[in-house]
């Protein structure tokens, strides 16, 4: 423990950001698929100005939503293909270091997307969207998401159904991370109070804490041989 | 074969008479509420069936965790029966919901808290069931429930206080309702005794059923491990 558990959560991480430095797969397509969500939501809803100031938040944590999907799904899979996952089990060192280096990688990967996606909808829809309180949020939000989302994968990639299970897994548990983001991302948008939406903060806090560490001690059962 | 366990065959017996006595209870004994009339009536099993509901979930996690640190086959037995009756009964409970919705709110359905938690309980519970049926290994597809019915769980009520952040307008007849809550009324001393004897009949319904279901369970297994033997 200690020093050595940070390294092999270290390793981990570095292991997933080099190897996406490679080969871009992963980061290109959550990309691609981002702006086409955006794009998509442009004609489904007619963003016009005046809708746009309601549902820009909606439309930003829907949009991440579904390209963490995508991601988690990859990220797991990947290891799951190539027999990696075996290897990682073999090294000896305790197996929630690969859950939270795991993790932190999918996290750096959501905030690389949102990191672009939140200018390009700055831009394409002419609204400033550089508000350090949305940021906060963003970060707490995507924290819980990717939480959840990393046990999840973990899962769902050693199932039969694995292509169409993420998603049926993980949604409905991340609703209270869905509603508190949407809702404390428009107030800091409109402007509200930070007494207002504290409540909502809160909420995104607590749940990143429940299950961080639910995560951290049942991830030992999803990878056991 | 073993043959139905005699106490079981009481608990029967004891769980048909309470739900007889229950439904008589209802239409006969408790007074017809004044504004509501008798739509007001379902009342007494929708809540009964929302109270089984979450007893159900909340075994299923308890199972969940138990079978995490012993890994003992049962318990997988023992969550997936919970699982099963909590659909059902957490089904019941909405349907019966929207029965009365109808000409209290003028609505089959609105997006309030209760509801909403309900529906996304369900959904949890179905995903559940679609994990299971994807995996074939015995023992991961019981660590993957275990590990799943305990998420679920706990982020029920992280959902039911995310909603609830949002007005409500379901009725709170335990307790202080929030102003702009429509359809409530007070209970009289008839009706809340009836209303108790009917989440008392519900649990026994409840504890038969999961009876029933875990000796089901096992019977499987028996005839799994016959099947087995016969192929060698």
């Amino acid at each position: 423990m200690g020093l050595r558990y940070l390294h092999a959560i270290r390793a981990v991480l570095w292991k997933d950001l080099s190897a996406e430095l490679r080969g871009r797969e992963m980061l290109s397509a959550m990309l691609v698929f981002a702006l086409l969500v955006i794009l998509v939501f442009n004609f489904a809803l007619e963003l016009d100005a005046k809708t746009r100031a309601n549902v820009t938040s909606g439309v930003l944590w829907v949009t991440f939503a579904f390209a963490g999907t995508l991601g988690l799904n990859r990220s797991m899979a990947m290891e799951k293909d190539r027999g990696c996952l075996d290897g990682l089990l073999l090294a000896p060192v305790d197996r929630s270091a690969i859950y939270f280096g795991k993790a932190l990688s999918n996290l750096v990967f959501m905030l690389v997307v949102e990191a672009i996606v939140l200018p390009v909808y700055s831009l394409l829809y002419n609204t400033n969207l550089f508000n350090p309180g949305l940021i906060l949020v963003i970060l707490l939000g995507s924290i819980g998401y990717v939480a959840v989302g990393t046990l999840l994968a973990a899962m769902a990639v050693q199932t039969r159904t694995r292509d169409i299970l993420l998603p049926i897994l993980l949604f409905p548990v991340v609703i209270p991370v869905l509603i508190a983001a949407v809702k404390a991302s428009s107030g800091f948008l409109q402007g509200i109070a930070i007494a207002d939406i504290w409540s909502w903060l809160n909420l995104l806090i607590v749940y990143d804490v429940i299950f961080i560490t639910v995560a951290f001690m049942v991830f030992d059962y999803i990878v056991e041989e | 074969m073993e043959s139905k366990p005699r106490s079981l065959k009481i608990l029967d017996a004891v769980t048909l008479i309470l739900l007889l006595i229950a439904t008589l209870l209802v239409f006969f004994f408790a007074p017809l509420e004044a504004v509501m009339g008798l739509v007001q009536k379902v009342f007494y099993f929708h809540v009964a069936a929302g109270w089984v509901g979450m007893l159900s979930f909340m075994i299923a996690a308890f199972a969940g965790v138990a079978y995490l640190r012993a890994s003992h086959h049962k318990w997988d037995i023992v969550g997936l029966a919970a699982v099963e009756i909590g659909m059902v009964f957490a089904f019941i409970n909405i349907v019966t919901g929207s029965i009365w919705a109808r000409p209290i709110w003028n609505t089959w359905w609105t997006w309030d808290p209760r509801l909403t938690t309900a529906t996304i309980m369900m959904l949890i519970y179905a995903a559940y069931f679609m994990l299971r049926s994807g995996i074939e290994d015995p023992d991961r597809r019981a660590r993957f429930s275990a590990v799943y019915t305990i998420i679920g769980f706990l982020s029920v009520p992280l959902t039911f206080f995310s909603a609830r952040l949002f007005r409500t307008i379901h009725p709170i007849v335990i307790g202080t309702n929030q102003p702009g809550a429509e359809g409530a009324f007070d209970m009289t001393g008839r009706m809340l005794a009836t209303f108790l004897f009917g989440l008392l009949t519900f649990t026994f319904i409840f504890a038969d059923l999961l009876w029933h279901r875990i000796r089901l369970g096992r019977l499987a297994d028996t005839v799994e491990q016959l099947k087995m033997k016969t192929m060698e």
